[in-house]
């Protein structure tokens, strides 16, 4: 039976949670602040996961993954706002367990 | 004022499909669609993806289910509104209701039905500071009529399919054709690429990259562009500029309209008819929200039926009806025709 992950996620407000995240179910971050409601329904993964809207913005405040994007990813972010090095879109972040122990906070709506 | 049974506010694949549900009572649909095309996300977001769960299709791709719905509805000839987002909606007394867009134009309807998915599909703007003074004095966030650029200078910017496409199709119409992208890359379909590419050494396309517009000047109208390339500004002279930055979904208008809302979405009644807290409106699809509620395609499809259902008993109360299915009845068109199915050859063996 795989472990659930915890990832630290700090919301639009500024507030932290610590949140458990399955790894056998194809999951990837945008869908984890969904899940746990952790932004406006309608505000986050309007694409649905596409990497087409950076609605799903994330700046990475550890280095538990690489800062490399892939180059949908990439394209995307270079079209969004309020993008810093340490952006990358929470769809293309799959929840695995190298990703234990991440820390993110939710950027801006675009 | 255009009349009609139902009104369906979004043109995606749940208004779409509401219109065939709709013919197969005698009911008459008209859409509106803030796009200028049918289709909704699918066909403005991402018309070559392909979609895996449309039961009978182990595969399709969005744009090529928006073509087959739009087949399979033609014989119920629904009219559109298109380019115009619905802005004001009146229920008058006999419980009809008058639906106003933004451009004015005027909708009579028996009921309508907001399949608006994720809301209306905003431009997403480039942070200039002037340019609100500049739309449709120059600024356009949508191509709706090609025409309007006829022998005109054009700026398009943007690294996208729209971008790309818009650039293609204008060159034959602009007298003059500039594409700016921050960077070298585009994101698009390969052929677009290398059209724009071969369009650029035959000198109808003019491209710069990687470069950012910062500026906009003109008294009356947009005359020019400020372009900044590597550090360097330059004024650009143009007649249009036309940002391609892509579309946001925003509920818009419809959240004014008395609608119960809840997480961004309308609230309705799943146990029977997916109606809304106003007597006549109903939600489907995207937008609507009930407990259990799954925003698939799929389950459009079931919405819009039974919304189909609860109002052909709204305009015929009283009237007596049974379920019909197409393989039995065949389907008549408003248009005159008809399917049906073959009727079995009886044939004796000897």
């Amino acid at each position: 039976m795989p472990q659930d992950i915890t990832v630290y996620i700090t919301d639009r407000n500024g507030e932290k949670h610590e949140v458990q995240a399955p790894t056998d179910m194809n999951m990837n971050i945008m869908e984890l602040i969904r899940a746990y409601e952790l932004a406006e329904e309608g505000t986050v993964g309007v694409c649905g996961g596409m990497a087409m809207c950076a609605s799903c913005q994330c700046y990475v405040l550890n280095d538990v993954i690489s800062l490399e994007r892939n180059p949908d990813e990439e394209a995307m972010l270079w079209e969004a706002y309020h993008v810093k090095e340490n952006s990358r879109l929470g769809c293309q972040i799959p929840i695995t367990e190298e990703i234990d122990g991440l820390e993110l906070e939710i950027a801006p709506e675009q | 004022m255009i009349e009609t049974d139902i009104l369906i506010i979004g043109a995606g694949p749940t208004g779409l499909f509401a219109v065939f549900e709709a013919g197969l009572l005698q009911l008459k649909c008209h859409i509106i669609d803030a796009l200028p095309q049918p289709g909704g996300q699918l066909a403005e977001l991402y018309p070559k993806k392909p979609i895996f769960d449309i039961p009978g299709y182990p595969e399709v791709l969005a744009g090529d289910l928006v073509t087959n719905l739009m087949e399979q509805i033609k014989q119920f000839q629904p009219g559109f509104t298109l380019a115009e987002t619905a802005e004001t909606i009146d229920k008058l007394e006999d419980g009809t209701f008058i639906v106003t867009t933004n451009k004015g134009t005027k909708h009579h309807a028996k009921a309508v039905a907001i399949a608006g998915g994720l809301g209306t599909f905003e431009p997403r703007k480039p942070q200039l500071e002037n340019i609100a003074f500049y739309e449709e004095k120059g600024v356009e966030y949508f191509v709706k009529d090609p025409e309007l650029f006829r022998d005109k200078r054009i700026v398009i910017a943007g690294g996208g399919d729209s971008a790309l496409d818009w650039s293609i199709f204008l060159s034959n119409v602009a007298s003059e054709v500039t594409l700016v992208h921050r960077r070298n890359e585009f994101r698009g379909a390969l052929d677009s690429v290398e059209k724009v590419q071969e369009l650029k050494k035959l000198g109808k396309i003019n491209l710069i990259t990687p470069a950012e517009i910062v500026g906009i000047n003109g008294i009356e109208h947009v005359e020019s562009i400020v372009l900044e390339n590597e550090g360097v500004q330059q004024v650009f002279e143009t007649d249009y500029f036309i940002p391609l930055f892509g579309l946001t979904p925003k509920l818009g208008d419809i959240a004014n309209w008395g609608l119960e809302i809840e997480k961004n979405a309308i609230k309705v009644n799943n146990a029977l008819d997916y109606q809304t807290n106003i007597d006549g409106i109903y939600a489907i699809g995207d937008v609507n929200i009930y407990p259990g509620k799954l925003k698939l395609i799929l389950c459009g499809f079931h919405e819009a039926t039974l919304m189909c259902q609860s109002v052909y008993q709204r305009i015929n109360p009283g009237k007596r009806y049974v379920l019909k299915y197409t393989t039995v009845s065949g389907v008549d068109g408003f248009d005159g025709t008809r399917k049906e199915a073959e009727k079995a050859v009886v044939k004796s063996i000897d």
